[in-house]
């Protein structure tokens, strides 16, 4: 059997999987809808975690961020660059 | 309060005689409602900010010592740069640049204790604004019994501001925030600060420094109980969560209907019983028909219908306390997408079945203007609790309350209808979506707040403030139509020797017959046409016009009949599924179109949307009544 492909180092919080965690490395662009990813708790080093993801397509998806749970559509998702993380590596 | 007494108040600690200025800031969610309702016992003027349809919130209290507290409940905002006309209120009331609502003088910002980062976050950006502040660590029972802990002193020290812990949802629960205000010296002039927006760095700045400070304070933040997280993975679940969304709205009309029907008999009962009194106790004449045919057959056929919206509304205001409500608009939100609205539309549309005033104006949390405008044209088709009067009438006259499996086919009709108006809301947007160019730009960004227990006295709040306003409106707007229709529906009075029932000659019977052929087509009697003028009214006006109507032209044992079983001998299934289906669009109140025109500044919308929905609710209506006849209903 072939080894699994390995994970790329950084990609968007819209390609996590439900259960997945990660480090936010930053936000793309900048305008008022990165600015409120910002406020609401995505900065870079905040852990994320996938919650849900609806059917079909994960959009839109759930999202656990210092304490909160925020829906976020794909479109707003894919703003956030995060670096994921194997179970238990979390900051906290 | 003046300038003189401004200096003079500056020396004394605290000043009774002058009123101290507090504005409630904080995330939403944060329990900031709930605390002002302890702070005020609920006693508020609920208003409109000046030429914008936000609504404004003010209440007071008096402390120990005597002086008075005007307390302003500003909308919730994550920060002080805004994205929505609501927080956009929020800074501009925080700066005092919001013309003709002064600057509050203390802020009180409300924090939810059991996540505090971003409530630091929003305390470090109001702290820069210079005014006196207090944070109150909001639900703080909630966060000990999960096991926070918190150096509070520290927090205080490390911020600069007092720090209280509140529990607003039990007595005294605000006692320590008022031992702090009390001790708030008299308000000084705040010294002008500029305000600029911050930048992308200062807010990760802020982050940062909020980080630290609640590290400093030995914050740690109380685990997500197991329960909680259990549940999202169900009630966010593709598939479980939608389908114990459609079971908990089914169970809800069910209930609507079911658990209605003793009080509304009851309601019934004590209508007929006052009408015959009256009918015993007065001689024949026209203050004995303006009493017991108009007012009395008019408003009671409106006020049976309060247990049914005052179950409606339990639902809905415990739904939106126990944290359930933002996650419904999560699971929707692809459908909602797919017709072209922002996923944000859900709580306003949800708001609307309720009334589509206070539906239209929660749409300002929607930031895209487009989105906006689409969700407010499709509001009135979300069945508004002024349309369940009408529906429960023809529903109770002509559909049989058998039972269908474990099922009440009248609650089973009442679903479909509400279904219709979520159906054809969504074919209004798709339509709207096509009409419209330009990319689809909608956000969601929407917090699901974590699960609370509805608190039984905020939600009795609630019900008591929805079924005064009902009440007051049958009192009010529904009586004067009432009178206005016996009026037209008694004089003038027949010439002697006339065969036909009085009302054929009077006014109303002359409008009605004058307007019923335009009607006929679509299966609607005079009877109808003269009920469905002052429905425009408000639309449970139609009930009492109807009762009216009847009660009128009726003979003397028809008023203690009950309208229901009149117009159920009086009308065809087919005419009375016709009006069903013409509701299901019935072109909205006019005070609907009024909050329309000042939301969207201007004629165009109102009238697109009167035009609109007549133009349904006509199509509608038509084609039932004759599918309905072709089937034999006629």
């Amino acid at each position: 059997m072939a080894p699994p492909p390995a994970e790329p180092a950084v990609r968007q919080l819209a390609d996590l999987p439900v259960g997945g965690v990660a480090t936010v490395e930053g936000i793309d662009e900048a305008g008022a809808l990165s600015r409120r990813l910002l406020e609401i708790g995505f900065f870079p080093g905040a852990r994320v975690e996938v919650v849900a993801a609806q059917w079909p397509g994960d959009d839109p998806i759930a999202v656990r961020v210092g304490g909160s749970t925020f829906a976020l559509r794909r479109r707003e998702a894919q703003l956030v660059r995060v670096s994921p993380l194997r179970p238990g590596e979390g900051t906290r | 309060m003046n300038a003189a007494a401004a200096s003079a108040a500056a020396s004394a600690d605290t000043d009774p005689s002058t009123d101290l200025r507090i504005a409630l800031v904080g995330l939403p969610n944060c329990g900031k409602t709930a605390l002002f309702n302890r702070l005020t016992g609920g006693r508020q003027k609920v208003a409109n900010y000046p030429g914008v349809t936000v609504e404004r919130k003010e209440g007071a209290f008096t402390g120990a010592s005597g002086r008075r507290y005007r307390l302003l409940d500003l909308p919730g905002t994550y920060s002080l740069t805004p994205t929505t006309l609501d927080e956009a209120i929020t800074r501009d009331v925080a700066l005092g640049r919001l013309a003709g609502e002064a600057q509050p003088e203390t802020i009180v910002l409300v924090a939810d204790a059991t996540h505090l980062a971003l409530s630091v976050r929003l305390a470090l950006e109001v702290r820069d604004l210079g005014l006196p502040m207090v944070l109150a660590l909001n639900m703080s029972d909630l966060a000990r019994r999960r096991g926070y802990a918190l150096d509070r002193e520290r927090l205080a020290a490390e911020l600069g501001v007092p720090v209280v812990e509140t529990v607003a949802v039990s007595r005294g629960g605000a006692d320590a925030l008022i031992a702090v205000l009390e001790r708030m010296p008299a308000p000084a002039p705040v010294p002008a600060r500029g305000w600029q927006q911050p930048s992308a760095e200062q807010v990760r700045d802020t982050h940062r420094e909020a980080a630290r400070i609640l590290d400093v304070a030995g914050y740690r933040e109380p685990a997500r109980s197991a329960l909680a997280a259990q549940a999202d993975r169900m009630l966010l679940h593709p598939v479980l969560g939608m389908i114990a969304l459609a079971v908990l709205l089914f169970l809800v009309f069910q209930a609507v209907f079911s658990w209605a029907e003793a009080p509304m008999g009851w309601i019934e009962s004590a209508t007929a019983w006052i009408g015959e009194r009256v009918h015993t106790a007065l001689p024949a004449g026209p203050l004995r028909s303006l009493l017991a045919d108009g007012i009395i057959a008019g408003v009671g056929s409106v006020i049976v219908f309060l247990p049914q919206i005052i179950i409606l509304f339990l639902f809905i205001l415990a739904l939106e306390d126990s944290g359930y409500l933002p996650r419904a608009a999560y699971l929707l939100d692809r459908v909602m997408g797919s017709v072209g609205l922002s996923g944000r539309a859900f709580i306003p549309l949800l708001s609307s079945f309720a009334c589509a005033i206070p539906g239209i104006m929660a749409t300002r949390t929607i930031p895209d203007m487009r989105d906006r405008i689409a969700t407010i044209l499709v509001a009135p088709l979300m069945t508004c609790s002024a349309r369940l009067p009408v529906y429960a009438l023809l529903i109770g006259a002509f559909i049989p309350a058998r039972a269908v499996g474990p099922f009440n086919l009248q609650g089973l009709v009442l679903f479909a209808i509400y279904f219709a108006g979520i159906i054809a809301a969504l074919c209004v947007a798709f339509v709207l979506k096509r009409l419209r160019r330009g990319e689809d730009t909608h956000l969601l960004m929407l917090e699901l707040p974590d699960y609370q227990w509805p608190d039984p006295g905020n939600v009795l709040l609630g019900l008591v403030e929805r079924a005064s306003l009902f009440l007051r409106r049958a009192g009010g707007l529904i009586l004067a139509f009432v009178v206005l229709l016996w009026f037209l529906a008694t004089y003038p009075a027949p010439p002697a020797g006339a065969t036909a029932p009085p009302i054929e000659h009077s006014y109303a019977g002359m409008i009605g017959h004058a307007i019923a052929p335009v009607l006929a087509p679509i299966g609607f009697n005079w009877q109808i046409a003269v009920a469905l003028i002052p429905g425009l009214a408000a639309r449970e006006v139609a009930v009492g016009a109807l009762g009216t109507v009847y009660a009128v032209s009726g003979d003397e044992e028809a008023v203690a009949q009950t309208l229901s079983s009149v117009i159920a001998a009086d009308w065809s299934l087919a005419t009375a599924l016709a009006l069903l289906a013409w509701y299901v669009f019935a072109p909205q109140c006019l005070a609907t179109l009024a909050v329309v025109k000042r939301e969207t500044g201007g004629w165009r919308y109102p009238l697109v949307m009167a035009g609109y929905l007549f133009a349904l609710a006509y199509i509608a209506a038509g084609i039932t009544f004759h599918v309905a006849r072709a089937f034999g209903a006629g």
